[in-house]
């Protein structure tokens, strides 16, 4: 991925910042210029926002046959995580181990390294999720 | 008016590894190590954890229990000896991640394990002068020892974040003053990816004296003597220095316990003072007071003498993890993972 692709992304990436639609209140992760609900009555009532971060665990899958960079932590998990705004978020499972993630487990994204450009290339960021203590 | 901690956050990664477990590699004694340096165990970072991410989960803790704009932080300063990058700051993704960004003054700074007090001391000043109505200063180290050496039974990962203000503070500075020669006892130069040491040197002229210093000016200028405080917080390379340096200062073993995280997580550089002040206001009551010295290798000390407030029962500490709570859900790494999460195996390409 471009370094300017990841940049302008970042406020989704960092903090969850996804669409609601003025029309009909639904949300949407990633951003997005229109509400397919709604379509053309969602013209200019899209509004930023953001994700509390907070989720359960709507199904997962931990992954064997890993990218050559992530071959550090195989293997991992992935999982849809339904968020508390009813949005469906797809991301890393992280400090947890893996015959303790659940159906239904409750999560909370945090920051953490999602990839580099090699030794000499930039440091992407991004949320990944962990369990919550609640 | 006067000038305190509004909120504070903590982090450690949740991986450990045992001196015992070192020394097996290495052919040493790692559980005598262990026994002369006062560390069962040292946290190590996932491989997907550096200094912004650590940075980034101690200031969001640190935002999350208290109801504060991001947008009214005016500085944020990362102090480390362990920034991702040569160049390019720490300090622009953390605030980004807290949502403080753009309008703040922001940098990274570096003086060996006392960076983060050295930004403490700088926001201080901002905030005490009103330039600035919040400002965050943050300490944080993924610090690396070469394989085999000394260092490796100590150097870990850890940090937290400060917001310092004037309004409902939790904790006030009642002074500040640093201790500051050139002491070449711990050195990394550019480039070089474990850092050198000078061996006993880094004892008596440079950890001693200078933390001695600057806690004995710091009770000189405030009147007070070690029967004042009910905590101290000293810099831990290790777990012995602060307990013999307590002792030294006429400080009782009670006093400094509380502050004192070595001996569980080991040696996190620049987030040692900070989370050893973290683990203090975690169980603080109005009225007491601290005494806190960071050290810096090159050298130099800062001390704060530090108040309590009535504020802090009002202080929604259980809105982030407390410094018990991070020592809880931990796992113990072989030295095999624990080469490979921090990179100590050479790939290919
Ligand atoms: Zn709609």
């Amino acid at each position: 991925m471009t370094v300017a692709r990841f940049w302008r992304d970042i406020s989704s990436r960092y903090n969850l910042y996804g669409t609601k639609c003025a029309a009909c209140d639904r949300i949407y992760f990633p951003v997005r210029q229109i509400c397919p609900e709604c379509r053309r009555s969602s013209i200019g009532k899209m509004e930023r926002y953001k994700l509390s971060g907070k989720g359960k665990v709507y199904s997962f899958s931990v992954v064997h046959d890993a990218p050559p960079q992530m071959s550090v932590i195989r293997p991992y998990a992935v999982a849809i995580v339904e968020m508390e705004e009813g949005v469906k978020v797809t991301g890393q499972l992280v400090d947890v181990d893996l015959e303790d993630i659940d159906i239904g487990m409750s999560v909370e994204a945090v920051l953490r390294k999602i990839g580099d450009e090699g030794p000499d290339g930039v440091i992407n960021y991004g949320f990944k999720f962990t369990p919550r203590l609640d | 008016m006067d000038v305190g901690i509004v909120s504070y956050g903590a982090y450690v990664p949740r991986f450990r590894i045992t001196p015992t477990e070192i020394g097996r590699v290495w052919g040493q004694d790692g559980k005598a190590m262990g026994k002369g340096l006062f560390i069962n165990g040292k946290s190590v970072p996932s491989p997907d954890e550096d200094v912004i991410t650590i940075s980034t989960s101690a200031a969001r803790s640190m935002l999350r229990r208290v109801d504060v704009n991001p947008a009214d932080i005016g500085a944020l300063y990362v102090g480390s000896e362990s920034h991702p990058y040569a160049v390019k700051p720490t300090g622009t993704v953390v605030a980004e991640a807290i949502e403080a960004s753009p309008e703040l003054c922001v940098a990274d700074l570096e003086f060996a394990c006392k960076a983060g007090t050295a930004g403490i001391q700088m926001v201080m000043g901002m905030v005490g002068s009103g330039m600035i109505r919040y400002g965050v200063a943050i300490g944080a180290d993924t610090s690396q020892g070469a394989p085999g050496d000394a260092l490796e039974y100590s150097a870990s990962a850890g940090g937290a974040a400060f917001l310092i203000g004037r309004e409902d503070i939790i904790a006030r500075f009642n002074g500040t003053l640093s201790f500051t020669t050139d002491t070449p006892d711990f050195w990394r130069r550019e480039g070089q990816p474990y850092p050198s040491h000078g061996g006993r040197f880094t004892g008596e002229p440079a950890y001693f004296k200078h933390v001695g210093e600057a806690a004995r000016r710091m009770m000189d200028r405030m009147g007070t003597s070690p029967g004042d405080y009910n905590h101290i917080v000293l810099h831990q390379p290790n777990g012995k220095f602060p307990q013999r340096m307590a002792s030294m200062l006429g400080f009782s073993n009670e006093q400094v316990t509380r502050g004192l995280l070595t001996p569980m997580i080991g040696n996190t550089y620049s987030g040692a003072v900070p989370l050893g002040l973290a683990a203090v206001l975690d169980v603080a009551s109005p009225g007491e007071r601290i005494l806190v010295v960071a050290y810096g290798s090159g050298a130099g000390s800062d001390a704060f003498d530090i108040t309590v407030t009535d504020a802090i029962k009002e202080f929604n500490r259980a809105a982030a993890p407390t410094i018990d709570g991070l020592m809880e859900n931990t796992r113990e790494l072989d030295y095999a993972t624990y080469a490979k999460y921090r990179g100590k195996i050479l790939m290919k390409g």
